[in-house]
């Protein structure tokens, strides 16, 4: 190319085919790895399980039977707990309430930390200093002590503890927020937003947050799971979701006993096992989505 | 005066700064019980005098400042206050001295914690060196992937597994880690040998990631890829390069891992009936016995500040910038 | 020039890298020949090739980097051939690196003298008692001030011209047969620079070292090379013997490598102001960075704001707009005043002044279109909707010689200087009388600053558009400016036309400045020493 007929449009723009986000999005999904369709495919039946759980559980939630400890038959197909209350019914409704529960508290820390982080990384003043201070006091002290601490203040009730988790959750997404927002604030996109004299609003809609969508996402799955391990901790230490509302943390706590007998009948000491897979199984799916997504969107092939 | 000293200090400050106010944010906890808790404590017969007298011995009459520097105070004299469990409706006081309950538990905790972490640091450290090392090996891969399993994985689940394999189907270790006042050393290591297991797999699994994430950020500077270039050999890379500046993100790998070992030990003590602080303060927060409740989160608070502030005292004093000031 | 024998011969090398899933061609088969004690230039511009086949040439590839084939014969021993091992106890001792950055490439944890002397020690190459008195000499030589002492030092102690000659010393210590400069100079200020390449140039010629000086700068390496080989998308373009190459190129290529020093501008000049700053004061925290800064832009024409990093030109640049409020002094736009902050101006004096950024890369939301960047101002300002919103993008898209195809892009799918040409349709859009340019072409390849710099003439050619034209490079301020000013420190040095500040008598800050600035001359290093010499010896 020489100076005579050197031309603007001709020149060599960036090596990348011109594709809708659908389509990137389906040539991204379609190249992903076995662990992230193994998760896609876990978290989708979960969901299912979760929204038709009425349909799918063959007994009520709470309604208890003759026989305790029933031992595994064409009628209980996981036999009955302590109190003759079908556990393979609970282990369906169970996965509604958990889930359930996890993904408000997520919202909810989300909708705290996330809109206060943006506004604190935009402002960046008294209003930030205060916010981040307060941030880094609440998390000083580890979650699940302060978590056990508020429930004997506030007692264990399904709201209280939403209300609890997304609080101290909400620091964490706060941090998040803020640092990631903090680095796009900076660019010279937004100081040119500012510089037209756009408001708050148009500069944290419109230039911020789309830019940092994919690490708030990939936090969000990490959250969540955090989220319902916390929950599953605090259920099994008898003080989370409380009976007779089914949930897995307490489905393991009411038959840990069980354990004991492996040696004389294995499928009942598997009994107080399988929620706890069912616990971990929807966290490992979760993981495996979120570390594709960030090896997606990092642009790091080396990591 | 020299920058680290100052630097220290500053540090220093502001995790004494930080432990007041978490202090603070603890004892005020009471004062957010809601307003029938005297009642519910002792009981629907208690008297309205015995209520009485028990919300006047808690001073709830009095300012919450002036309460709080007689806590503090007493707290660092070694007194809790006294337990809420015990008290009946008659008004009769069979309640324990917190600090009674609590220090016997303390030494079991931090046992414990000290037992597993003196086996998760060096394999953690050891695993994530080299899967750093060797990154993008099956060695690595297999890690990773099993590393993402553990660190997905509710404590007790992995707590009852081993209570499966190694105290059913398989007894070896027993499953309950009854331990007391007694009970000699080599027994006691015995017998918390599967919650300390349970503690080292969770935690081997985070602080291998983490160590692996700092080593691999560390080998990536340029100061690296030119000590290659002027023919350093990988050993001479690793110990005379990447050491010298690892120590500050290493400390805080490490820290970070004891903080939340320290809270694990709250779920692993329940499954294994231990009688450890974690234990104790879950039964209080089941009967709301505030005192110990507080006591409890106090002594898990400290320990974590504490940790904190070690590493990023270890990250100061190891900096060369603060070291060698221009 | 007699050629020593043959040091280093590569035959038909070719590099592949690894980016977005699959391996891509980065060096397409590449000869180079090197002789004993011979200086090589490569030179090219951005993703030519020039580092990975400089570090080649050791037998080093960047971890995403695969030699593919080809032979690397290093005193006749292949270096593609051997194994690690092998390598490493060639590399330090025979083949030595000096890397762009030194402040990234020094580790933070030792001393400097311990660095300098590390491979030479490894490799057992003089006495250990001796290898200290050896690496002072060496910085004595390469004019360290402090020689004895600046050793004992650690990397952040020292500043980055100093840095880079340490890194010099280090490289010379075990005495090495061959050099690899990798853009050594292209992060230091222009005035440091000089001392920095006669220090580097002074060594090679005195232990007879062979070197490969890679840059993108051609002045640079005019100076430190016997002859020059040119590289484009991994291939060579030419190679020549430098006097050949600076007079009688052989491809149109090699000659747009030094285009924009062909633009020249005819001067204009008057007093009638659309933007005066008078006595600016401003600071960052409590450090002051503005100290009385005073400057005119005459309407339609074209002000250069001259200075190195930390001179206050792009401070001055926030102050105009408002995003930093000065501390004292006024701006005056149109013989208005126009309040300090952002926040207290109207959306017309806003509209009024728009600005251009260095990195166009940072400058646009990746999220946005080409249509949403340049539209916004458009809405935003002159209420625009619909299909006229569409058109007159479209006509600005034409304006910048872009066409509508370019419509729905986003910024990713354009190259570097189709992403800078938005930066100025958006600054069109807003019908702006000023538009503050702030190092505009500074990253861009020296054929695309050449467009642009013609863009922006054309542009007040037609528009009567005003310029603020902030940057380091002196070549650029010639082919746009009327009038200059230079800053230093945070101060005025001078402001006037431009033919009254690029002749004598300057301030001494200028002559400096403009003393530094290398030249296409093979010579002009020599002389410019040569002369600082002599006005020292007059002046002490």
């Amino acid at each position: 190319m020489s100076e005579e007929n050197y031309s603007a449009t001709a020149e060599i723009g960036a090596l990348r085919l011109r594709r809708s986000r659908w389509q990137r999005l389906w040539i991204s999904l379609s190249k992903a790895p076995p662990t992230a369709w193994f998760g896609f495919i876990v978290v989708a039946a979960y969901i299912v399980v979760a929204v038709a759980a009425p349909y799918i559980a063959p007994h009520g939630e709470s309604e208890v039977f003759a026989e305790s400890y029933a031992l595994p038959s064409s009628e209980h197909l996981l036999g009955t707990d302590q109190i003759g209350r079908d556990i393979y019914s609970r282990l369906i409704y169970g996965a509604r309430n958990t889930i359930g529960l996890a993904l408000v508290t997520t919202i909810l820390a989300f909708l705290i930390g996330g809109c206060l982080g943006l506004v604190a990384a935009i402002s960046r003043n008294w209003l930030d200093q205060v916010l981040s201070r307060a941030v880094d006091v609440l998390m000083a002290i580890p979650a699940l002590i302060f978590a056990l601490m508020l429930l004997s203040v506030f007692g264990s009730s399904a709201w209280s503890l939403i209300g609890i988790l997304a609080v101290l959750d909400s620091t964490r997404v706060f941090r998040l927020t803020r640092s990631v927002a903090v680095n796009v604030v900076v660019m010279d996109y937004v100081e040119a937003a500012k510089l037209r004299g756009e408001g708050l609003g148009w500069i944290m809609r419109r230039e911020i947050l789309p830019n940092i969508m994919a690490p708030l996402i990939a936090e969000f799955g990490l959250r969540f799971c955090f989220v319902f391990l916390s929950i599953a901790a605090l259920s099994f230490l008898g003080v989370g979701i409380q009976p007779p509302t089914a949930d897995w943390g307490s489905m393991v706590r009411e038959n840990a006993s069980l354990i004991q007998f492996a040696q004389y009948d294995f499928k009942i000491a598997m009994t107080p096992m399988i929620p706890a897979a069912a616990i971990a199984l929807l966290t490992v799916a979760v993981n495996f989505i979120v570390d594709w997504f960030l090896h997606q969107t990092s642009g790091l092939r080396d990591e | 005066m020299n920058p680290i000293i100052t630097t220290v200090c500053k540090r220093l400050a502001l995790g004494l700064a930080t432990l007041v106010v978490v202090s603070a944010i603890i004892f005020s906890s009471i004062s957010m019980m809601p307003g029938d808790f005297a009642q519910a404590i002792l009981g629907q017969a208690a008297t309205e005098d015995t209520v009485a007298a028990f919300r006047e011995e808690l001073g709830l009459d009095r300012p919450a400042i002036v309460r709080y520097f007689e806590w503090i105070k007493g707290v660092a004299q070694g007194d809790f206050g006294t337990s809420f469990s015990g008290r009946a409706a008659s008004g009769v006081d069979r309640s324990r001295e917190v600090v009674d309950l609590i220090a016997p538990r303390l030494w079991n905790t931090l046992f414990l914690a000290s037992v597993a972490a003196v086996v998760a640091v060096p394999l953690a450290l050891f695993l994530g060196l080299t899967t750093a090392l060797y990154r993008n090996s099956a060695y690595d891969r297999s890690a990773n992937a099993a590393t993402l399993t553990t660190i997905s994985t509710p404590e007790f689940f992995v707590a009852y597994i081993l209570i499966l394999c190694l105290s059913s189907l398989w007894p070896v270790f027993p499953s309950l880690a009854n331990v007391d006042a007694s009970t000699g050393f080599l027994d006691r290591l015995y017998k918390v040998a599967l919650p300390a297991m349970t503690l080292t797999l969770v935690i081997v699994a985070h602080m291998m990631r983490m160590t692996r994430a700092a080593i691999i950020n560390l080998l990536a500077s340029p100061y690296i890829e030119m000590a290659r270039l002027s023919g350093a050999s990988q050993r001479e890379i690793i110990l005379k390069h990447a050491l010298p500046n690892a120590w500050a993100p290493i400390a805080t790998v490490v820290a970070f891992n004891l903080a939340y070992l320290v809270v694990g030990v709250v779920v692993v003590e329940k499954v294994f009936t231990y009688p450890g602080v974690g234990q104790l303060m879950v039964d209080a927060v089941t009967t709301r016995d505030m005192p110990v409740v507080q006591a409890c989160a106090l002594f898990f608070a400290a320990t974590y500040i504490l940790l904190n502030l070690t590493a990023d005292i270890i990250g100061i004093v190891t900096n060369p910038r603060l070291l060698h000031p221009r | 020039m007699s050629k020593g024998e043959v040091l280093l011969k590569m035959r038909d090398v070719r590099i592949d890298g690894f980016s977005d899933e699959r391996w891509h061609k980065i060096i397409k088969g590449v000869d180079l020949t090197l002789h004993r004690g011979e200086v090589l230039g490569l030179i090219g511009e951005s993703g030519a090739g020039k580092s990975t086949l400089g570090k080649a040439a050791m037998g080093y590839t960047q971890p995403g980097c695969r030699l593919v084939s080809g032979s690397i014969e290093f005193e006749g021993q292949d270096l593609a051939q051997m194994s690690d091992k092998e390598k490493l106890g060639l590399w330090g001792t025979r083949i030595a690196y000096v890397a762009q950055s030194a402040a990234a490439s020094f580790n933070p944890a030792h001393r400097l003298i311990e660095q300098t002397t590390r491979a030479a020690d490894r490799a057992g190459i003089r006495a250990l008692s001796e290898s200290r008195s050896d690496a002072i000499g060496l910085y004595e030589s390469l004019q360290l001030p402090d020689s004895k002492h600046i050793g004992e030092r650690y990397p952040h102690q020292v500043s980055g011209g100093q840095l880079q000659r340490v890194m010099t010393a280090m490289a010379m210590s075990p005495r090495p047969d061959l050099i690899i400069f990798d853009e050594p100079t292209t992060a230091l200020d222009v005035t440091t620079q000089v001392e920095v390449l006669a220090a580097m140039r002074d060594i090679v010629e005195r232990f007879d070292t062979a070197a490969i000086y890679i840059t993108h700068d051609l002045a640079v390496v005019a100076q430190m090379a016997d002859s020059i080989k040119v590289l484009r998308y991994g291939e060579e373009v030419e190679e020549a013997e430098t006097r050949q190459m600076l007079s009688a190129p052989e491809k149109p290529y090699t000659r747009s490598l030094w285009s924009v020093r062909a633009l020249e501008k005819e001067e204009n000049s008057h007093d009638d102001y659309i933007l005066s700053v008078d006595s600016i004061d401003a600071s960052y925290g409590p450090t002051q960075v503005l100290d009385q800064v005073s400057m005119q832009v005459p309407r339609g024409c074209t002000v250069a704001v001259v200075g190195e990093s930390g001179s206050g030109k792009s401070t001055t640049a926030r102050v105009i707009t408002g995003l930093l409020p000065s501390d004292a002094g006024s701006v005056q736009f149109n013989g208005e005043l126009l309040p300090r902050r952002l926040q207290d101006r109207s959306r017309e004096q806003l509209q009024k002044i728009q600005m251009i950024y260095q990195m166009a890369d940072t400058a646009m939301n990746p999220r946005q279109s080409v249509g949403e960047i340049i539209g916004r101002p458009l809405e935003f300002y002159l209420g625009l909707s619909g299909a006229a919103l569409e058109q007159r993008i479209i006509a600005l898209l034409e304006m910048i010689e872009l066409d509508a195809s370019f419509f729905d892009r986003l910024p990713e799918e354009l190259s570097g200087g189709q992403k800078q040409r938005i930066c100025i349709a958006r600054a069109l859009a807003a019908e702006p009388e000023l538009i503050i340019c702030d190092e505009v072409t500074s990253a861009l390849d020296q054929i695309v600053q050449e467009g642009i710099l013609k863009l922006l003439l054309k542009l007040q050619n037609e528009l009567g558009m005003s310029f603020l034209f902030i940057t380091h490079d002196i070549a650029t301020v010639r082919a746009i400016s009327d009038e200059i000013v230079v800053m230093f420190q945070g101060k005025v040095v001078e402001q006037g036309p431009k033919s009254q500040v690029f002749s004598p008598p300057h301030p001494e800050y200028t002559q400096l400045l403009l003393s530094s600035v290398p030249e296409m001359d093979p010579d002009w290093l020599t002389g410019v020493l040569q002369s600082r010499e002599q006005s020292q010896e007059h002046g002490g």
